[in-house]
């Protein structure tokens, strides 16, 4: 590994001095995916500048009509957060998947979006509570923010500071795991709302999207059969050793028919 | 070469030193503290053997730098018994037969302290779920999963 100097400041406002001083700095918050590149070597930032100091990124906060949740805050403490579970299960169950253990004690919701991996599990939730992606600049929305294959609209020295959710009248995410990588091959995060229905879908494609096609289906009529009847294209997803792009089309269709189900039941979703 | 002094405490013992940013944890731990308890296993955040406590909850050595535990408490297989008491997940260990060639066992067992914190329900689904994270290449994981379950049933019982 490169050698890099490392900065912890403990206020937003000294990080990004120290990003506009540092223009080859980055942020590091888990490090779950940032370490292991540089490891590898893909990454070679001349700094790490740590955002675990800045206690202001740590906050959850539910109201009635939505969750925030702070770009610090760890996939275990969202698993098990009451208020998360309360306000919105779905993403506590969405967060209670990713990775393995070791990974949730350490990776963020901040860091995840940030990195934008194409078959991460928060982006599919972004785009279906049509969250907001609060920045140290700006707001976000969330169908402005993935802008590619491991990019966003993120400027290099702008910080996610929180993420704000929609709260939907029920939600799940379906997760179909690729028991190796325990990435998604295929993720759906389904929402429901008074005007309709927003599905996301990770795993499948160059980067998160919304399935319109799906989400008109089912806005129509909310039932696993409605989902099922939409023929997905298979145009544009990806194929791999882990399923071909007609594979993966047929189980966007499934996994939101299977999302419905559990909706219906009043449950959050499940791994599959 | 920029070096960065950190304090932190290790195993409950006080340690100041100068690192290297890019140091992992790991390598200090091993190479600079002589902790070779602590085992790297793929060293590229796979395998979950070099597994070690900061702050009381677990995380893989390999993909933490040791600049990071600046302040932390840090906790290695080394400092789980209590001289030459054996830690009650350590005996479940030994008792289960849960390690063949005993690489991956510093990782497991640290994992394993950690998931009787973070799992209230540790069925036997929750341990084989809580233990994803660490890969083991001899035993088939069957004895390790019995030795979590002792493990866990005798840490509870301790702490009553």
């Amino acid at each position: 590994m490169y050698a890099f100097d490392y900065r912890r400041p403990a206020s937003l406002s000294e990080t990004l001095a120290y990003l506009r001083e540092k223009p080859d700095a980055k942020p590091i918050a888990g490090g779950m995916s940032l370490v292991p590149l540089m490891r590898h070597r893909m990454a070679d930032p001349a700094a790490l500048v740590d955002l675990a100091a800045i206690a202001d990124l740590k906050r959850i906060e539910a109201s009635a009509d939505g969750l925030l949740i702070g770009a610090m805050v760890n996939h275990f403490t969202v698993s098990q957060s009451e208020a998360v579970k309360l306000c919105i299960p779905a993403i506590a169950q969405l967060a209670g998947g990713i990775g393995d253990p070791l990974v949730r004690n350490r990776g963020t919701i901040g860091g995840s979006l940030a990195h934008a991996d194409p078959a991460a599990c928060y982006p599919s939730a972004i785009l279906a509570l049509d969250a907001v992606i609060e920045t140290s600049a700006r707001a976000i929305p969330a169908d402005d923010f993935i802008t590619g294959m491991f990019s966003t609209a993120l400027k290099p020295d702008e910080i996610i500071t929180a993420v704000r959710f929609r709260r939907p009248d029920a939600a799940a995410y379906m997760k179909f795991i690729n028991a190796s990588s325990r990435f998604s091959i295929v993720g759906v995060f389904l929402s429901r709302f008074g005007n309709g229905v927003r599905v996301g879908v990770t795993g499948a494609g160059q980067h998160a999207f919304r399935p319109r096609a799906l989400e008109e289906a089912l806005s129509a009529e909310f039932s696993p059969d409605a989902a099922r009847r939409v023929a997905i294209s298979p145009d544009g997803l990806i194929s791999d050793i882990n399923g071909s792009a007609e594979y993966r089309a047929h189980l966007i269709a499934e996994l939101a028919a299977r999302a419905v189900t559990e909706c219906q039941a009043g449950r959050a979703g499940a791994i599959l | 070469m920029v070096m960065a002094r950190i304090s932190l405490t290790v195993n409950g013992k006080p340690v100041t030193a100068e690192v290297e940013p890019r140091w992992p944890l790991s390598e200090f731990l091993r190479d600079h503290l002589r902790l070779t308890g602590t085992h790297v296993g793929c060293d590229t955040s796979q395998c979950g053997a070099c597994t070690v406590h900061v702050n009381g909850s677990a995380l893989r050595s390999c993909t933490f730098f040791a600049v990071q535990a600046d302040g932390a408490e840090v906790t290695t297989i080394e400092g789980i018994s209590d001289g030459e008491t054996l830690h009650p997940m350590q005996v479940a260990f030994h008792e289960c037969h849960a390690l063949q060639c005993g690489f991956c066992t510093p990782g497991q067992i640290m994992n394993a302290i950690d998931l009787v914190r973070r799992e209230p329900d540790l069925s036997e689904e929750n341990i084989r779920r809580g233990l994803e994270g660490n890969l083991c290449r001899c035993t088939g994981y069957y004895n390790i999963i019995k030795a979590v379950a002792a493990g866990a049933r005798a840490m509870r019982e301790q702490a009553g």
